[in-house]
């Protein structure tokens, strides 16, 4: 705390492969991945919660599996591929998911729902049956504090049916 | 926003080439693997560094012998939890890492980085603001225990789920240091103290964990805390048994979360050699290795409930090993 803002800023160049397309940033080499997608690329469709792992709000897709952006270095990432919810739909077409939670209105301040769409969207790549077990269990690191997770639960199952 | 501290990202090659560079920082530098448990604690600045040394080298393979299982620190806790001879033959190992914190940290929370979380304290794990308002303790910053004032100590908890499991089926760690590499037992990796709460020297880089197991045994892990999913342990039990058909050959119990290193639960072990478990010596056994539990308040709940539901789940954990033969006794 004492010498911090003494300290000269490490910045590095890096090509970070987010929702399917190279780019190059310049970034502090101790900004968080949550940070520079929201702050040095725009894509502010990912959360900020607790900021310590404890929400699941800011999570994004790592090579396909959900990973907390407020924990995760650019620096440790390139290579690897970044999905964030802006990365969900193509084009004016939204993913069966989001058309799911639309419809049934599984978001309602919607804070939390880029975090679950993409832990569900990971969840029913691998597992296009999931039980309503295995749903609970994929989405046990993201907190909704509204809707009571019933609408979500049933959104993913059927979203999951349209997509079989 | 609570914003990470500015530092140096190095990025060794090798583990020989981390150690190096953290012999030669010193305590300015730390190791990062998977980043869960640092990233938060530098968010709140409870430590205070400039660089960090990245382990991205480290291999991410599990290697399975006829009785032997070698699984490298990089692995992550989501690939260890659905390893399937892991499920089969160190069972506890695999519950273990399985409920460690929620499913997006166990995709990036590494093996290594979980036999070295750091200790926790309910007046430490807070941010820097929190701490400075109510007082700095020994841990961190300050002169006192704020938990045990009258104590020189500190007597923050190990909060690590695989190495009491890890500790209790005999696994060893491999080391990597400056100037080489060692084997040590997980049961000598950990010191009776909040703050040095590791026995490696710093500069050692863990690079894999080596697990045996012989015909006859079985594990199992039980956990507690308040949410069934994303808290660290407020009490737990690991538990392994070698078995002559229905009869305890040995055992070890290693409790979580109820001192400053997993605790083992010593004279419930000699107890139940060459014993059968049924539901009274499973009950007095659980009785048993409760004793030497003694949480103090500093972590979530009531410590005397944390303490009376130490018996608990370690009968759960003998339960669960009747029930991977088949059926409970008694
Ligand atoms: C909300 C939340 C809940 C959590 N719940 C739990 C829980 O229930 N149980 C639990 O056990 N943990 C829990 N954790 C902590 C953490 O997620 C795990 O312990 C994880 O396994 C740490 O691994 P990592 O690779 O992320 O370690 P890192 O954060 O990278 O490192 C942790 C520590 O170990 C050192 N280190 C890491 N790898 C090595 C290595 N190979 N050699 C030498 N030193 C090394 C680092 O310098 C650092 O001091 C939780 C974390 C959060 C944020
Ligand atoms: S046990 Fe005492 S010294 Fe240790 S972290 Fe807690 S308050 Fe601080
Ligand atoms: S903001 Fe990342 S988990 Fe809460
Ligand atoms: S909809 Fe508001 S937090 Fe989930």
């Amino acid at each position: 705390m004492r010498h911090e803002v003494e300290r000269d800023v490490e910045r590095v160049v890096l090509a970070l492969d987010v929702n399917g397309e190279t780019r190059d940033v310049l970034v502090p080499v101790h900004k968080t991945l949550l940070e520079v997608l929201r702050e040095d690329m725009q894509l502010t469709g990912t959360k900020h919660g607790c900021e310590l792992g404890e929400c699941g709000t800011c999570t994004v897709l790592i090579d396909g599996k959900p990973e907390l952006s407020c924990l995760l270095l650019p620096v440790q990432l390139e290579g690897r591929a970044i999905t964030t919810v802006e990365g969900m739909s193509h084009g004016p077409e939204l993913h069966p998911l989001q058309v799911a939670f639309g419809e049934l209105g599984a978001a309602q301040c919607g804070y939390c729902t880029p975090g679950i769409l993409l832990s569900a969207k990971s969840l029913l790549e691998a597992n296009p049956r999931p039980t309503r077990d295995e749903i609970r269990d994929a989405l046990a690191g993201n907190l909704c504090r509204c809707t009571g997770y019933t609408k979500i639960l049933q959104a993913i199952e059927l979203a999951a049916g349209r997509m079989r | 926003m609570l914003r990470l501290p500015r530092f140096k990202y190095l990025r060794p090659k090798t583990a020989r080439e981390a150690a190096r560079m953290a012999a030669e920082l010193g305590p300015r530098a730390m190791f990062v693997a998977g980043g869960t448990d640092l990233f938060p604690k530098l968010k709140r600045r409870q430590f205070e560094i400039d660089t960090l040394i990245g382990l991205d080298f480290l291999p991410r393979a599990i290697r399975n012998g006829s009785d032997e299982c070698a699984v490298d620190a990089g692995v992550t806790l989501a690939v260890a939890a659905r390893d399937e001879h892991l499920i089969a033959r160190f069972t506890g190992y695999a519950e273990a890492a399985g409920v460690v914190s929620s499913p997006p940290l166990r995709n990036a929370g590494t093996i290594g980085g979980n036999l070295c979380v750091d200790t926790r304290c309910n007046y430490y794990d807070m941010t820097y603001e929190w701490r400075k308002a109510a007082g700095f303790c020994l841990k961190k910053d300050g002169d006192i225990c704020l938990v045990a004032p009258s104590s020189p100590r500190c007597w923050a908890v190990s909060s690590t789920d695989t190495a009491p499991m890890a500790m209790a089926l005999e696994g060893a760690v491999i080391l990597v240091g400056p100037d080489g590499e060692r084997e040590l037992p997980v049961a000598a990796l950990y010191r009776d103290d909040g703050i040095e709460y590791m026995a490696k020297q710093p500069a050692e880089v863990v690079t894999g964990l080596r697990l045996r197991s012989t015909a006859g045994s079985r594990s199992a892990y039980v956990k507690l805390r308040r949410r069934g999913s994303i808290d660290f342990p407020i009490a737990g039990a690991a538990v392994a048994a070698h078995f002559d058909g229905d009869v305890i050959v040995s055992c070890r119990i290693v409790l979580s979360a109820v001192a400053s290193y997993p605790l083992e639960a010593k004279a419930a072990e000699e107890f139940l050699k060459g014993k059968r478990l049924d539901g009274d010596t499973v009950r007095e056994a659980a009785q048993l290795a409760s004793k030497p539990a003694k949480p103090l308040d500093n972590a979530d709940l009531s410590h005397f409930w944390r303490k009376r539901m130490v018996r608990v789940v370690v009968e759960q954990a003998f339960e669960r090993l009747n029930d991977q033969r088949g059926g409970v006794d008694g």
